[in-house]
């Protein structure tokens, strides 16, 4: 089928409903999610709210050819990023032959240099990668930003797959969708893959950092899809012998691979931050004797930030011989004097972001910020040049979504998921989020934006 | 590969347990009493409740008298008791929060939604009109959990210590009902075996769910000992102490043996000393001793029991870490 085929099968199926129809069903989804508690928490200054992701039940629609594009590229970008962190973690060759600063990355706050020379099972690092896509005005998918550390909103993903299963059953039928329910059982299998050598049957674990983390509800679902424990830090202990033990019933059992879904930072206060206490005394022990295998690796964010990001294009050519398949947005490295320059001339027509953050936190948008925000922002820039990338406002595509009682185009981005054991597997599907206020290029969740089901063609 | 539960889930799937069992207790308890309170000692029943749990004081700290209305929402709605309705499910729902890798969607969402009315309930849901509607809702959204439970918890580790919390929050919650009574009746020497008093060990019956069943069983028609004798020891009857004693001490004993866990023989000790016990003893025996005093050895032995079940399989591989709070009820 087509996407002509389907936006007019659903165009049709949906003209058979009415809006109160279609608004009551949705509701009747959501209230059934928020009795599931399948929520995400934002913080604000003093209150902590579960909320539920609000969804829109008009599918985006992928064709198979626009999908063949976008999962060579996610798979290059992947191997491209584990090709990295071996050689910044091995040989540094890159840094060498001076494709990419040397204090980019021995400078970054994320390089760790305690895993040097450590070798990973099968020499992966990024083990479940998030790649956040857009699309530009000309139709070509662009890559935003990378995630390589633990990229969240998998849930999502199947979740909204199954809401629509249940709330639009008629949407659905005889539709040649790829599924996306088998992520489970990918992430297992990709994760036994990479287990310490010569252990058989292994033990995973999902190690969470507890039920008030934001993303708990997405912990729950994975550990469930894949059938092991969910663990914190303190149920987790590293014996004499250097392996890591969980507390049992019946005493002490070994764990061989965690996926886990805590920073760096917080993993071992013997190692990183002593004052956390989620994290494992010793874990970094067991990590580095190879006792216990990390999923992902530690020390991946010092491929995934967003001045690295602009120098993406130049490691692909640079380890794969290959043009980018995905081509980045045009981003402008402030730490360059050219950048800044270009920057700080250009601001109110540039999105200026800064270099480690995440969430849409700290982001200026030029076009809409006020003189104030304008001013602070050139003030930052001057004063912590390195702190910050800029990049034009990319006219993102747009959508149908139910907003109120009528149907109105809404901005939207994209991410897609690999997962990298021996060989990479990317979901056919992925999280697509949409900017619920009206011209809003802002979709993240604690920013006031929602998702909707994402149909990847047959 | 041997079965793996973790140690904090164990505990989080007692206590989940205990507290929805305990809610149930409680409105069993609030409801019969508004039921049958009524009388001129009413003031007196609604001030003996307070010593369920020993609140008299914490009672008396924020309020001037035990009126019905204020003891009635210091149970059931008063988020900032640790021993109302509305905290025992919530912290029934927290312990499900810890457990939602290991439990149905449908145990969740519904703890998650029971907990979610709760909280919605004002003094307007208090109005004497209306309690029995709402105890009654109280007990079926418990009964609907255990129902829930029982149909979709799988049948390993998980579900003995589930039952395990279960059996013993139950031998504790009868105790405790007959020795609220005790104290109301036995200073009052006039009122012995008068309607009166016969109403009250009546409305005990009614609170453990007993009135019938206790008619169906004993021949005697209703007699201070014969309910104390009746909610103590009978062995079948499914809220009895001795009922409850035994099921605990033999689930214990299918974790100890058919799931291969080591420890557990302190607890294994104490459940199984006590189920002797009530096995032999009969009620004129106990009432001799003192039922007050008979009741408070019992829930002493389910106390040390419930620290040992601590010690042996909610605390594993000790030395490093965080040690978890045994006792919730003081947490």
């Amino acid at each position: 089928m087509s996407r002509g085929d389907v936006t007019q099968a659903i165009r049709d199926r949906l003209g058979g409903l009415s809006i109160a129809e279609f608004r009551r069903r949705v509701t009747e989804a959501e209230a059934e999610l928020s009795d599931l508690g399948v929520t995400f928490t934002i913080y604000s200054d003093k209150d902590a709210i579960d909320r539920v992701l609000p969804f829109d039940a008009i599918p985006r629609v992928i064709p198979s050819d626009e999908w063949q594009i976008v999962e060579a590229g996610v798979r290059q970008r992947v191997t491209a990023l584990n090709l990295l962190l071996h050689d910044i973690y091995h040989e540094q060759s890159i840094l060498a032959d001076r494709v990419i600063p040397a204090d980019l990355v021995l400078a970054n706050a994320n390089y760790r240099p305690q895993v040097q020379h450590f070798n990973p099972p099968c020499g992966t690092y990024v083990h479940v990668c998030g790649i956040d896509i857009v699309r530009d005005r000309a139709g070509v998918f662009r890559v935003l930003e990378d995630n390589a550390r633990t990229p969240s909103g998998i849930s999502y993903v199947i979740s909204n797959r199954h809401t629509m299963m249940r709330a639009f059953p008629e949407l659905l039928e005889q539709m040649a969708l790829r599924p996306v329910g088998d992520y489970g059982h990918h992430l297992i299998t990709a994760l036994r893959e990479v287990a310490p050598a010569g252990k058989s049957d292994p033990q995973v674990a999902l190690l969470s950092p507890g039920t008030y983390n934001s993303a708990f509800f997405e912990h729950v679902f994975l550990a469930r899809e894949m059938g092991v424990p969910l663990v914190e830090g303190r149920d987790l202990v590293v014996g004499d012998d250097d392996r890591v033990y969980m507390r049992t019933t019946g005493g002490l059992a070994r764990v061989s691979v965690l996926y886990r879904r805590l920073d760096d930072d917080f993993l071992d206060p013997k190692a990183f931050r002593p004052d956390s206490m989620i994290g494992v005394p010793g874990l970094m022990r067991a990590y580095r004797t190879g006792k216990v295998t990390l999923a992902n690796a530690v020390g991946t964010g010092v491929a995934d930030d967003k001045a690295m990001y602009a120098y993406m294009p130049r490691i692909i050519r640079y380890y794969l011989d290959q043009d980018p398949i995905l081509p980045n947005v045009e981003t402008h490295v402030c730490r360059d004097p050219d950048g800044l320059r270009f920057t700080l001339d250009h601001l109110e027509d540039l999105v200026v972001k800064p270099v480690g953050g995440s969430g849409g936190y700290g982001i200026v948008i030029g076009p809409r910020a006020s003189a104030a925000e304008l001013a602070a922002c050139r003030a930052q820039l001057q004063a912590d040049p390195g702190n910050f990338i800029s990049q034009p406002c990319v006219d993102l595509s747009v959508t149908p979504t139910l907003i109120g009682d009528k149907v109105e185009p809404r901005h939207i981005d994209f991410r897609p998921f690999a997962i990298t054991g021996k060989t990479t597997w990317v979901l056919p599907g992925g999280l697509t989020r949409v900017a619920l206020q009206r011209g809003s290029l802002v979709v993240n969740s604690s920013q006031g934006g929602g998702s909707k089901d994402t149909w990847v063609l047959a | 590969m041997p079965e793996i539960l973790l140690a904090r889930y164990a505990l989080a799937i007692f206590w989940l347990a205990r507290y929805v069992e305990r809610a149930e207790n409680l409105a069993r308890i609030l409801d019969t009493n508004a039921t049958f309170a009524r009388d001129r000692q009413g003031a007196q029943h609604w001030h003996s409740l307070l010593e369920l749990h020993s609140d008299q004081e914490r009672f008396a700290a924020t309020h001037t008298s035990p009126t019905a209305a204020a003891v009635l929402r210091f149970y059931v709605t008063d988020d900032s008791n640790p021993t109302s309705i509305v905290s025992a499910i919530g912290m029934a729902r927290e312990n499900a929060r810890i457990l939602r890798p290991l439990i149905s969607n449908e145990m969740w969402a519904h703890l998650n939604v029971f907990n979610k009315w709760l909280q919605t309930l004002d003094d307007q849901a208090l109005a004497p009109g209306d309690l029995t509607r709402l105890f009654n809702r109280i007990k079926e959204s418990c009964q609907t959990h255990t129902g829930i439970t029982d149909g979709t918890l799988h049948r390993d580790q998980v579900s003995y210590f589930y039952r395990l919390g279960r059996y013993i929050e139950r031998a504790d919650a009868t105790t405790r009902l007959l020795d609220i009574k005790y104290h109301t009746l036995l200073p009052h020497v006039a009122d012995v075996g008068t309607p009166i008093d016969i109403g009250q060990w009546d409305a005990v019956l009614r609170s453990a769910a007993g009135h019938y069943a206790y008619l169906r069983a004993v021949s005697t028609g209703v007699t201070p000992s014969g309910v104390a004798a009746f909610l103590l020891l009978h062995p079948r009857f499914p809220r009895s102490v001795a009922f409850s004693v035994a099921e605990a001490d033999r689930l214990l004993a299918v974790l100890r043996t058919r799931h291969e866990l080591a420890g557990g023989a302190a607890a294994a000790a104490s459940l199984g000393g006590l189920r002797n016990e009530l096995a032999m003893l009969d009620i004129q025996q106990i009432i001799a001793r003192g039922l007050h005093e008979f009741l408070d050895h019992v829930q002493k032995r389910l106390i040390a029991a419930t620290d040992d079940l601590g010690e042996a399989f909610f605390d594993t591989g000790t030395g490093v870490g965080s040690r978890v709070t045994l006792d919730q009820r003081q947490a």
